[in-house]
């Protein structure tokens, strides 16, 4: 059962992943990411983090993608112009992608991984749920927790500088 | 299912995304790639979290999710002032600081 469930969500978010990439028209790009980020949260809910998973669905695929569908819908999907920069840069870059995955598939054979093989050990029943993760935030990860806080808070402050209605006279 | 299959698919990800801010020339679509990269680094870290039964992985997770957020409001910000003053939505033409 898990297995198929993991099958399942792993055609989904490569699925996802390939739509974005492939997709001509960025609007259904945001939508093959939106099948990505839901099947991902399958996978996180598999791997018992079920706070990460539910964090998952509401600010990436909840908040987000709002946020870009809305951009996508404002800026308009332009056309990718067929001028390239580098010249042969659309044959070029698939092979280079690929030759990623070979780079990461030998470094992650090549490790001890395989030979632990190990589904993890036996959690308890509240591994990953909302109060274990609040306890780690607040107690160790205190200060981690309120760096990313204020970072929040400047790239609001820089999105409304960036996108804001521009006053009169200045550029 | 153990580990290896999601760390495994997690570097598939990684490397569709990066194929993707290879390929692909509008910036909407390059951030959406880069959000497919960071959700690969995701998957990969809640899997060792749970490999190794702590939870701290988790916590980096929702961290990784945080600059997720910070970079794709700021990317957007960005990608509408570019359409603001009506300059060319393309990655390789937005090349007026390159050296």
């Amino acid at each position: 059962m898990e297995a198929i469930l993991f099958f399942l969500a792993a055609i989904g978010a490569l699925g996802g992943a390939v739509g974005v990439i492939a997709l001509r028209n960025p609007f259904y790009g945001v939508l093959g990411l939106i099948v990505h980020l839901f099947s991902l949260a399958v996978l996180f809910l598999l791997l018992t983090a079920a706070f990460v998973a539910a964090a998952q669905v509401v600010v990436y695929a909840g908040a987000v993608m709002v946020l870009y569908v809305f951009v996508v819908a404002y800026v308009g999907g332009a056309e990718e112009s067929a001028w390239e920069s580098i010249p042969g840069q659309r044959f070029l870059a698939p092979l280079l992608g690929l030759a990623l995955f070979v780079e990461l598939a030998i470094a992650v054979l090549s490790s001890s991984l395989l030979a632990l093989g190990t589904d993890g050990p036996h959690v308890r029943a509240g591994f990953g749920d909302p109060a274990a993760i609040g306890y780690l935030l607040l107690e160790k990860f205190l200060l981690p927790f309120e760096a990313s806080s204020i970072l929040l808070l400047l790239a609001a402050v820089g999105a409304i500088v960036l996108a804001g209605r521009q006053r009169a006279g200045v550029r | 299912m153990s580990a290896e299959w999601y760390v495994v698919l997690s570097s598939l990800l990684f490397a569709v995304g990066a194929m993707g801010i290879l390929v692909r020339r509008s910036p909407v679509v390059v951030l959406l790639c880069l959000e497919l990269m960071l959700n690969a680094g995701n998957l990969a870290l809640v899997a060792f979290s749970r490999m190794v039964g702590n939870q701290q992985g988790q916590v980096f997770a929702i961290v990784v999710m945080v600059i997720a957020a910070c970079e794709v409001v700021i990317g957007l910000g960005l990608i509408v002032a570019i359409f603001r003053r009506r300059l060319p939505l393309d990655v390789d033409r937005l090349r007026e600081l390159r050296g």
